[in-house]
């Protein structure tokens, strides 16, 4: 059976599949449902300093082979984190990583310093790449300067494994991810989602309350593994691919095109259990082609 | 504790154009099941339908071991459902949400529904009715074609109809029926259909300071709490209506009533 053990940025796991953060909670949600031993890394919803409410209902809308959402971080804060949700997390037997978001670089440095102080958190997901608020979010993972700004003072405040999550709606991913590598990030995943937007024409109002939204599912997969490949060609530190995979012949495609890992994010919604459906199929498909390893793939094209 | 598995279909019935009512079982016994919580339904060969389908658990058959939904054909998902035949299998997400409230004994409710929203309705009364507490059933509809079951929610109580068209009871919504003349015949309201009734019949009960709970049916993804996409905004900020609802007393929400 080939070897589909990775490690990324010193974070061993079991399989190169992890869940994208704001598709499966904090974990709990799916205990029942699927074996969370099993799954790479889980990256729980993004976490900001202060309580967020989040944007108005409606949220979310369905597109072909996609949806939009606009759910606008809502979390109770990172200190909520650390009293209730830390002990309930803390012995799930895989990496549980928190997605960390923020309004400033100072805010972003500070939730960062409150979760290094959590021993059984080895790593954080920068999100400067989030389609839906107002201020912060994807604002800084638009430009090279705005990127660079946060990821080093985040660096200043946080010691374990530091992975940036990009934005596609740039002119170039590559510049983004090759100033966060100099910024001191170990890794990078991506795709967060496309902007988009989509209108009720009997209502004659858009369908999501902040009128745009971002874009996932299998409609940006072409997008995602394009993104991918640019960034694995500009940068050393590992790259993690992420952007509607649903089946293991896409997670290998992201591989191939230089993903040492992948996430899985809107396809929780369909499969509970796709994760761990994923990373078994990967593992067979490398046996159908009798590849030893997982890295023998990786980056080939 | 929630599953996500294949069930099979056992019985396809068509009441009228609008409607299926699909009949599904499982080789183990269905786990335990309230009234009000639902099931996210995989829509398969169908390109348009991406996300899950959200549906109302309409009745469980123990002895039968079987769970119905009663589904409204309104999209291209439904549609597919609807076309689903004895033998197939759904891929079923369940149980999900909270449920009505547990009815105690001597207890009077109310079951106001309207449309596809009297389905989880008829669980609930047996429910009820198993617990020593009296349903009493207000159904309304556009016309005598919305309402279904009719004779399955006689066998847990009084039946009382509204047709906005007047083809079946009294013609006028749910709000206008001449039971409620009397408000003092039921303890606590429990209510599911169309916003605008909801909102109304909630306002009613506020009025004549009856409890009253209702069943919302935001647009949803994941079902579980975990996307954040369903929130209603209530007294606590926003909420997950897969998790923390689908069912709310009023007084949670913060409607204009």
């Amino acid at each position: 059976m080939a070897d589909i053990r990775t490690t990324i940025a010193g974070l061993q796991m079991v399989n190169p599949v992890m869940t994208a953060s704001g598709t499966f909670g904090y974990g709990l949600e799916f205990a029942d449902l699927v074996d969370l031993s099993q799954i790479g890394g889980i990256i729980m919803k993004g976490t900001t300093l202060h309580p967020r409410e989040g944007n108005d209902y409606p949220r979310m809308a369905e597109t072909a082979s996609g949806m939009l959402n606009c759910v606008g971080l809502q979390n109770k804060g990172v200190d909520y984190f650390c009293e209730h949700i830390y002990p309930q997390v803390k012995d799930i037997q895989t990496n549980m990583i928190v997605n960390v978001s923020g309004s400033s670089p100072d805010d972003y440095a500070e939730c960062a310093a409150r979760i290094n102080e959590l021993d059984k958190i080895p790593a954080i997901e920068l999100n400067i790449s989030c389609p839906n608020v107002k201020q912060g979010g994807m604002a800084f993972g638009v430009t090279t300067e705005g990127a660079s700004q946060v990821v080093k003072a985040v660096r200043e405040a946080y010691d374990k494994t530091l992975i940036v999550k990009l934005s596609p709606n740039v002119t170039s991913i590559a510049d983004i991810a090759r100033s966060v590598e100099d910024a001191g990030a170990d890794a990078v995943s991506l795709i967060n989602t496309l902007m988009g937007m989509a209108i009720d024409i009997e209502k004659r109002k858009p369908r999501l309350s902040i009128n745009t939204g971002g874009l996932s599912g299998p409609a940006v997969k072409p997008v995602a593994v394009r993104c991918v490949w640019q960034v694995a060609k500009a940068v050393k530190i590992p790259v993690i691919g992420l952007g509607g995979i649903m089946t293991p012949e896409d997670a290998i495609e992201f591989f191939m095109a230089g993903a040492s890992a992948i996430e899985i994010g809107t396809g929780n919604f369909i499969d509970p259990a796709i994760s761990v459906k994923v990373a078994q199929g990967i593992s067979d498909w490398l046996d159908r082609h009798h590849y030893e390893s997982i890295h023998d793939i990786v980056g080939i094209i | 504790m929630k599953q996500c598995k294949d069930l099979k279909i056992v019985a396809v019935e068509r009441p009228n154009d609008g409607y299926v009512l699909l009949k599904l079982t499982d080789n183990e016994p269905l786990p335990a099941i309230l009234a009000g919580q639902f099931v996210e339904i995989k829509v398969e060969n169908s390109p348009q339908t991406f996300l899950r389908r959200p549906i109302s658990v309409n009745f469980v058959d123990k002895a039968r071991n079987e769970l119905w939904l009663l589904i409204q054909v309104v999209g291209e998902g439904t549609r597919h459902l609807a076309n689903l035949q004895v033998g197939d299998t759904l891929n079923v997400l369940f149980p999900l949400g909270n449920g009505f409230s547990q009815g105690v004994v001597g207890e009077r409710v109310l079951l106001v529904g309207g449309g596809v929203g009297i389905a989880p309705l008829l669980e609930y009364a047996k429910q009820l009715k198993q617990v020593g507490a009296t349903p009493y059933l207000l159904l309304g509809g556009r016309s005598a074609n919305n309402l279904l079951q009719l004779e399955l929610f006689r066998q847990y109580g009084e039946v009382y109809v509204t047709t906005e068209d007047g083809s079946m009871g009294e013609k006028g919504f749910v709000t206008n029926h001449s039971i409620l003349a009397n408000d003092q015949l039921f303890q606590r309201i429990s209510c599911c259909g169309p916003k605008p009734m909801m909102v109304a019949v909630a306002r009613w009960a506020k009025e004549h300071q009856v409890r009253c709970e209702v069943s919302l049916e935001n647009l949803m993804a994941c079902g579980l709490g975990a996307c954040l996409c369903c929130v209603e905004k209530t007294v606590k900020g926003n909420v997950c209506v897969c998790k923390e609802g689908p069912v709310f007393d009023i007084n949670e929400l913060t409607w204009q009533i």
